[in-house]
C-alpha cells in the first residue's frame, strides 16, 4: 500500500470504529431498557 | 504481505455497508411490520415494540446483503444495479457474506431475547426464504420468480403481529396474502414499461419469457385475487367498516386500472399510460390499505 492508500485505509478504519462505537452505545442503552421492562413484567 | 482484508476494498466503508441493506426497501418493511404490530390484538410495551421493528428491519437488511452477495454477477450486468457496492468494486464478496450472516444471526437473537422466540423463528425463516429459496434457488429458474419473491416481502406484517400475540391467526395470514398477491401486478406493471436488462442478465422475467400480452392478462388475474383477499378481512368480520370501505374503494380502482392494462396493446414504453398509472397507484394502494388496517383497529378496538 502506498502512503496515500495507507492514509485512506486508516481514515476509513477510524470512521467505521466511530460508527460501531455509536451502535454499541445504542445497544447498551436499548438492552438496559429491555431489561427494565422485562423485570417490570416479571414482577 | 498484503492480505485481502488489508486492501481498501477489504475494508468496506460504513456507507456501503448501509447501502448493502437496501434502505429504500427497508422503509416499506418497517411500515408494513409496524402496521402488523399495531393491528394485532393485545398490547406490547413501546420499548419491546420498537425492538421488534428494529429486529425485523435488521433481518430485512441482512436478507438484502445476502441477496447482493449472491447476485453480484447479475448486478454487474444490469445498468440499474451496476453502481451497488459489490459490482462497483468497492467491497469484496466475503465482506458482504459475513455482514449478511452476522446481521441475520443478530436480528434473530435480538427478536428472541427481547420479544418472543416464535417471532424470532418466523424472522429466521423469512431470511432463509428470501436468501436461499428465492435468491439462490428460484429467481434464476422460473418466470414466476416475482410471485415467490413477493412471499418474502410479505412476511413483515405477520412477524409484527406475532411479536405482539406470539402466534399467527387468520388476519396476519390475510395481511401476508395481500402483499403476496399485490407484488406481481405491481412489479410486472413496472417491468412492462421499464426497459430492464433482465434478459441480458439471464433472469427469466415474465414479460421476457411469456410476452407482454400474457403478462398483462396475468396482471389482471392477480388483481382480482388481490381484491378478494383485501376485502376478506371485512367480509369475515376481522376488520371494521373503516377498513371495509377503504378496501372496497381501493380494490375497485386497482381492478379498473388492471383491466385497462389488460386491454392495452402498446409496445412502446412511452405510450404505456395504463401501466404507469397502475404502477403508481399500486404503491398508494398498499400504503393506504395498511394504514386503514391500523386506523380501523385504533377506532374500533
Amino acid at each position: 500500500m502506498s502512503p496515500e492508500e495507507q492514509k485512506a485505509y486508516q481514515a476509513r478504519q477510524k470512521h467505521r470504529a466511530i460508527i460501531l462505537a455509536g451502535l454499541l452505545g445504542f445497544m447498551v442503552v436499548l438492552f438496559y431498557f429491555i431489561t427494565i421492562v422485562k423485570i417490570g413484567t416479571a414482577s | 504481505m498484503t492480505t485481502a482484508s488489508q486492501t481498501i476494498q477489504g475494508l468496506a466503508s460504513a456507507k456501503d455497508l448501509f447501502a448493502l441493506t437496501k434502505p429504500r426497501v427497508m422503509s416499506l418493511v418497517i411500515f408494513t411490520a409496524l402496521c402488523g404490530l399495531l393491528a394485532a390484538p393485545g398490547t406490547i410495551h413501546p420499548v419491546i415494540g420498537f425492538t421488534a421493528i428494529l429486529a425485523i428491519s435488521l433481518g430485512a437488511g441482512a436478507s438484502a446483503a445476502l441477496n447482493q452477495w449472491y447476485e453480484a454477477d447479475i448486478d454487474a450486468v444490469m445498468k440499474r444495479t451496476q453502481g451497488r457496492p459489490l459490482p462497483a468494486g468497492r467491497m469484496d464478496r466475503e465482506t458482504a457474506l459475513h455482514f449478511g450472516i452476522g446481521l441475520s444471526v443478530f436480528s434473530v437473537l435480538l427478536m428472541g431475547v427481547a420479544v418472543n422466540w416464535f417471532s424470532a423463528i418466523f424472522l429466521a425463516f423469512s431470511i432463509f426464504f428470501y436468501a436461499v429459496v428465492y435468491t439462490i434457488w428460484l429467481k434464476r429458474s422460473t418466470a414466476q420468480n416475482i410471485v415467490i419473491g413477493g412471499a418474502a416481502g410479505a412476511f413483515p406484517p405477520a412477524i409484527g403481529w406475532a411479536a405482539v400475540t406470539g402466534d399467527v391467526t387468520l388476519m396476519p395470514i390475510l395481511l401476508f396474502a395481500i402483499i403476496f398477491f399485490w407484488t406481481p401486478p405491481h412489479f410486472w406493471a413496472l417491468a412492462l414499461f421499464v426497459n430492464s436488462d433482465y434478459s441480458k442478465a439471464g433472469i427469466p422475467m415474465m414479460p421476457v419469457v411469456a410476452g407482454r400480452q400474457s403478462t398483462r392478462t396475468q396482471i389482471f388475474g392477480y388483481s382480482l385475487i388481490l381484491a378478494a383477499v383485501a376485502i376478506a378481512p371485512f367480509t369475515l368480520g376481522l376488520a371494521g367498516p373503516v377498513y371495509g370501505g377503504a378496501s372496497i374503494v381501493l380494490s375497485t380502482i386497482f381492478c379498473v386500472f388492471s383491466w385497462q392494462v389488460g386491454r392495452s396493446k402498446t409496445t412502446e414504453p412511452e405510450d404505456m399510460a395504463a401501466e404507469k398509472r397502475l404502477f403508481k397507484f399500486s404503491i398508494l394502494y398498499l400504503f393506504a390499505l395498511f394504514a386503514a388496517v391500523v386506523a380501523d383497529r385504533m377506532i374500533f378496538a
